[in-house]
């Protein structure tokens, strides 16, 4: 159980059957009157968004929510579907619930799934993957016009900013959180 | 150079500022002959508020206000007499609010609440011309006019004003904190200083009620850019009164799982002495974000808790 001074960005809460995360917190208090603890909050299953002010006598269930390690396997008519490789259990999750992550769903990659009370809702990939470069333009040696940085695209169809001496077919490693280019893999 | 080392050299401008408020603010009072008090910051009980709870420490508790110990030194016939202190409040944090922050309190005997106001009037010009400023405050794009007088607004005109309910009834629906943030603070002090002044009876705790109309208590905010900066009472100097408004905050308290205070004793028998009087308590660094153009007030301390 949490109770409103518990309240803060990031809280996952349960609301009427539902786990709700906090998205934008604010502590108010007027005067010498009572608190108030204004919440911006997103329905973690379908995503929708609602302002509510709570008093510090209101109290809230935890959200139920578990991280289990899974393999992704393969992406079928808009699902995609991951796999517990010790009980084999097999989940899937929409293009929506996948989000951002899509871009580095590598086969076989192990990621973390969200579950609200054994449903899953969303996906949480390792901080840095290692990628192909399936297609780059030629580095044009000694040609500063063209900036620091050129287009690659990589084995998931993913499209980032790299150095220019970045060449297809090499390995690089790209941080998942901000989608951008860290180091070259020598392999 | 750390993160940590970083951040706090980039408040050089806030930290400067905001002793050079404070300076300002000493000469203003020692100018008029005021005695600079300290009391102690860990007492063995706060006053009981419904809504306010003290940090304990060691079995008594860090102050919330240094209410108590001023009015016993005014009781003892100190007459004009301030304090800038850190007060503590459990569970207050926002982008307004420190569970640690900086009070200045003041009280004048032989007066009410009316002359707190111009003081505060008078205060805030001499903060701005030590600060070499004009009599314009400048904040988050906004010109707020400081000459005086300010605007005056009773609690209750400004609920017809600006809220949907008005003062009274949103007090008999537990609405009142809800509307004044929602629907009155936004509305003040937006172009000059407000005090929004003469509450219902039932929300100045320590508060003289009015003796034309006991239906309110002399009590008064001031807000400036919808900024609540200072609560001022004429005081109560009625010890029975004032011990069975005690009574009642500790029982609201109790209702509402609050932690219970010893009952202040010594305060409640120099209540008598206390003269005709009026004291009021100003938020600095509150103060500090409208001089240094801020609306966060971690930027105008050195450390956050967080930061600790």
């Amino acid at each position: 159980m949490y109770t409103a001074s518990d309240l803060r960005k990031g809280l996952r809460i349960k609301i009427e059957s539902d786990p709700y995360i906090i998205t934008e917190f604010n502590f108010v208090k007027p005067g010498k009157g009572q608190a108030l603890y204004r919440c911006k909050l997103k329905n973690m299953i379908n995503g929708n968004q609602f302002e509510r002010t709570f008093r510090s006598v209101d109290v809230f269930e935890a959200a139920d929510l578990q991280e289990k390690k899974m393999q992704y396997l393969y992406k079928e008519e808009g699902k995609y579907c991951f796999m517990d490789n010790q009980t084999y259990e097999q989940v899937f999750l929409s293009d929506e619930q996948v989000g951002e992550a899509k871009n580095f769903l590598l086969d076989n990659l192990e990621v973390e799934i969200l579950f609200f009370e054994d449903r899953p809702l969303g996906i949480s990939l390792p901080n840095f993957i290692e990628v192909t470069v399936t297609k780059a333009d030629p580095w044009a040696k000694g040609d500063s016009v063209s900036g620091n940085t050129k287009p690659v695209t990589v084995q998931t169809g993913y499209v980032l900013q790299v150095p220019p001496f970045i060449e297809e077919g090499e390995k690089i490693r790209i941080d998942t959180r901000s989608g951008e280019y860290l180091t070259r893999v020598k392999g | 150079m750390g993160e940590g080392e970083w951040r706090l050299s980039a408040k050089a401008d806030a930290l400067q500022l905001r002793a050079a408020m404070i300076r300002a603010i000493r000469r203003f009072f020692l100018a008029q002959d005021f005695l600079e008090v300290e009391t102690p910051l860990r007492i063995p009980a706060p006053a009981p508020e419904p809504h306010i709870d003290a940090v304990p420490a060691d079995g008594w508790f860090l102050h919330t206000s240094p209410e108590l110990c001023m009015k016993r030194l005014l009781a003892a016939g100190y007459p004009n007499i301030f304090q800038i202190c850190r007060c503590f409040r459990a569970g207050e944090r926002g982008a307004r609010h420190l569970p640690e922050f900086t009070l200045l309190e003041w009280y004048r005997a032989g007066v009410d609440y009316r002359a707190l106001m111009e003081d505060c009037e008078a205060l805030i010009a001499s903060v701005a011309a030590g600060l070499g400023r004009s009599g314009v405050l400048a904040w988050q794009g906004r010109r707020i006019d400081l000459t005086p007088p300010w605007e005056r607004i009773t609690v209750r005109e400004a609920f017809a004003r600006y809220a949907p309910l008005g003062a009274d009834e949103a007090l008999g629906s537990n609405r009142f904190d809800e509307l004044m943030v929602d629907a009155v603070e936004p509305r003040l002090g937006v172009d000059r200083p407000v005090f929004l002044y003469d509450y219902p009876a039932a929300l100045g705790a320590l508060a003289r009620l009015k003796p034309e109309d006991p239906s309110l208590a002399e009590r008064f905010e001031l807000y400036i850019a919808s900024l609540e900066l200072a609560n001022a009472f004429s005081e109560l100097t009625d010890a029975r009164e004032q011990r069975r408004r005690f009574t009642a905050a500790a029982c609201e308290r109790r209702q509402a799982n609050r932690a219970a205070y010893p009952v202040p004793e010594p305060f409640l028998a120099s209540l008598s002495l206390v003269p005709p009087s009026a004291g009021i308590a100003l938020g600095v660094d509150r103060l500090a974000m409208l001089f240094a153009d801020r609306t966060a007030i971690d930027a105008v301390i050195a450390f956050a808790p967080e930061e600790l």
